[in-house]
């Protein structure tokens, strides 16, 4: 599947809700759907950065702070073979300097051995070996003089290298210290020249690394014996609880847990001679303070953007979802409203053909009947005239009223011919008013005609908009008692929109007369009503681009507002003839 | 009003033969025609006082035959009658001259009191 069609499906699966399932359900699943959606798209990503600079910057910020421990061990390195250099060389120098003979005078080693204290720190003592094996002079501390050596491995070694330089041992002595023997091969002998060092000296080399109170170095030789003493992992001779097998010479890292359970970084070097290595350990935390740090403050801002959008999303989303669901909300409503328009759009193009059809034979029953009336009243009289009499006026009424229905019919089918013009509202509903003002003084009803005192001037059909107020007016007067009173009210309902209310202290109408009432041959009156005034009025307000509104509670009377356009506008509700 | 001379034009027979009994009953003297095309020559020929005309039939139709009648005898009233219930074609025959306009079913009163108006305007 390609990419178009992998989100294609993704979009389908996640958006496309089917409008058949539960309404509710359907916004919610819209809108958990959103969610998740918007928060993949922000939060991956985020997510991945975040990942990426965590790893970048721990590596770059390792390096920076590892790079000083480096170059710490190189140099503390550098001091400790010099330091050991010295005295190797210093002893090499004694043996090439003095002859086997001279040395073997006591006193000749005594002042060589002198000056090697005055001028170099640390020596212990001096010997000189024969090639036996055996000491034959000896000058410093202990009386060691004829001691054999010949049985010792580091005498085998000097033989071989012809120079030595021990570990760090106790002996007799009871204090660290090591050996150094130089061997000189002469034409008859070869002899060695051995000198021991106090190896206290090497605390001064390592305070002056200048190391933390929590980070520790010291010497081991290659089986991990300890040629210092170690802060925290022990002391002289005994063995670390780290695993430098690594061979390297250069400056080797790595991480591990120390016995105290601290999470620490070791760093060693090789020493070139003896092996050595120097090791220093410090703990995770101190080298990489700024890391921890700049990690904490990364999850920080990691942890509120998160928060942060998840917050809006939701947000959003939820704004969102009750945008879609009012949308859909006035779709629905719009569809309804056309529906109903549609409805009575086709029941009034049915309407007006019968009432058309119908009014030919109606024309004829109405012309025969009054023949007959006009037959009856020129002939004599004769037995049940008066009968025949009443018979053919009640013909003709029926017909009367016959001809009241397909008049309406047709006068609504007839709304198709619109004429606007430019008309004053006021005195249209003042003349509306005049055509019932009769009726009204004779019921003795109350009408008041409240008026917005400037009324703009409106572009509409007069003929059909006296029919709309006289239709609603005559149903007002309908409803009314004899006493009662009707308001009529003017206003500019907005810029583009002028009202007119028509309000009566009739008995209004009951929930489901409100929503038939505009319905064709719907009515309530017991006597006469076609049921086709308020449809007629419904269609043609429409048809002028207008809407009328019923507001009614049984008991309190109806008001019937009707909302018209100032502009001459063709409503989308056309006429019955226009829609197929 | 009696010794009126009239001409019915509708194609509604049933219609026109009615009407036109009633108002003989009321002493007129009344012609009737099925469609445009007859009611022309008898309008050449003998000229009647007052000439009532269908809006829809078969044919010239009312309003052509409104036309024609007004062309050779403007000064003759014509009444017309409308079947569809419309203002606008009565009002649009008023412009080509009619007297005046009626809707169907007829009220047989109303008819006779434009016939006297029309009657007395032909006489001013």
């Amino acid at each position: 599947m390609n990419v178009r069609g992998w989100f294609g499906s993704i979009y389908k699966r996640l958006l496309h809700i089917h409008k058949a399932s539960d309404a509710p359900d359907r916004y919610l699943a819209l809108r958990r759907n959103i969610t998740v959606i918007m928060l993949l798209v922000t939060i991956l990503p985020l997510g991945i950065m975040a990942g990426i600079n965590h790893f970048q910057y721990r590596k770059s910020i390792k390096n920076e702070v590892i790079e000083p421990l480096r170059v710490l061990l190189g140099k503390s390195r550098h001091s400790f073979q010099l330091f050991l250099e010295e005295r190797l060389s210093t002893v090499r120098f004694v043996g090439s300097a003095y002859s086997y003979e001279q040395l073997t005078h006591e006193r000749t080693l005594s002042r060589v051995f002198r000056v090697l204290k005055d001028e170099f720190d640390g020596f212990v003592d001096i010997g000189l070996i024969d090639g036996s094996g055996v000491q034959v002079s000896y000058a410093g501390p202990y009386n060691l003089l004829d001691k054999d050596y010949s049985g010792q491995s580091w005498f085998q070694e000097v033989v071989i290298r012809d120079t030595y330089i021990s570990d760090v041992f106790m002996g007799y002595r009871k204090f660290p210290h090591l050996a150094i023997a130089v061997q000189r091969v002469e034409e008859s002998r070869n002899w060695i020249l051995r000198a021991t060092i106090d190896t206290n000296l090497f605390y001064e080399l390592i305070s002056a690394m200048g190391l933390d109170p929590e980070a520790d170095a010291f010497i081991v030789n290659q089986e991990g014996i300890l040629q210092t003493r170690s802060r925290f992992y022990g002391d002289i001779l005994e063995e670390i609880p780290f695993d430098l097998s690594a061979q390297t010479y250069g400056p080797h890292l790595m991480e591990t847990v120390d016995p105290q359970g601290r999470e620490v970084m070791v760093a060693y070097v090789g020493l070139e001679k003896p092996s050595f290595r120097l090791v220093v350990v410090k703990p995770r935390a101190l080298v990489l303070r700024t890391w921890i740090t700049l990690q904490g403050e990364m999850f920080f801002v990691f942890f509120v953007s998160v928060i942060v959008i998840i917050v809006i999303v939701m947000k959003l989303a939820d704004a969102l979802v009750t945008n879609i669901k009012e949308a859909d909300d006035r779709r629905e409503a719009a569809i309804h409203e056309l529906e109903q328009t549609q409805k009575l759009s086709a029941i009034g193009r049915l309407a007006a053909g019968v009432a058309h059809e119908i009014n030919n034979p109606l024309s004829i029953i109405n012309e025969k009947s009054g023949l007959m009336k006009d037959l009856l009243a020129f002939s004599g009289d004769f037995a049940k005239k008066e009968r025949f009499e009443q018979l053919v006026d009640g013909v003709i009424r029926s017909v009367g009223r016959c001809k009241t229905i397909t008049h309406r019919l047709l006068g609504f089918a007839r709304r198709k011919e619109v004429y606007f013009e430019e008309l004053n509202l006021n005195a249209l509903i003042k003349d509306v008013i005049g055509f019932l003002e009769k009726e009204m003084v004779y019921r003795n009803i109350d009408l008041r005609f409240q008026t917005a005192d400037e009324m703009p001037a409106i572009s509409s059909d007069q003929g059909q908009l006296q029919q709309v107020f006289l239709n609603i007016m005559t149903n007002a007067l309908g409803a009314v008692d004899d006493g009662g009173r009707v308001i009529v009210t003017t206003w500019e309902e907005d810029p583009k929109t002028v009202g007119v209310s028509i309000q009566d202290n009739g008995p209004g109408m009951s929930e489901e007369t409100i929503q038939r009432v505009f319905d064709p041959f719907f009515t309530t009156k017991k006597s006469g009503g076609t049921g086709l005034g308020l449809f007629i009025t419904y269609g043609i307000v429409k048809k002028l681009g207008g809407d009328i509104k019923v507001h009614s509670k049984e008991g309190e009377g109806a008001t019937f507002t009707v909302y018209l356009p100032k502009t001459a506008k063709q409503g989308e509700a056309s006429s019955p003839e226009e829609i197929s | 009003m009696t010794q009126m001379n009239l001409l019915l034009v509708d194609d509604e027979t049933e219609f026109v033969t009615t009407l036109a009994e009633r108002l003989e009953l009321r002493g007129m003297t009344v012609r009737t025609a099925g469609d445009g095309e007859a009611a022309l020559p008898m309008v050449e020929d003998d000229p009647p006082d007052i000439i009532v005309l269908d809006l829809m039939m078969p044919g010239i139709g009312g309003m052509e035959t409104l036309k024609r009648i007004k062309a050779s005898h403007g000064d003759i009233p014509v009444i017309l009658l409308t079947g569809r219930g419309s203002t606008k074609e009565g009002i649009e025959g008023m412009r080509l001259g009619a007297f005046d306009y009626m809707m169907k079913p007829i009220n047989l009163d109303q008819l006779l009191r434009k016939l006297e108006e029309a009657a007395e305007k032909v006489d001013e």
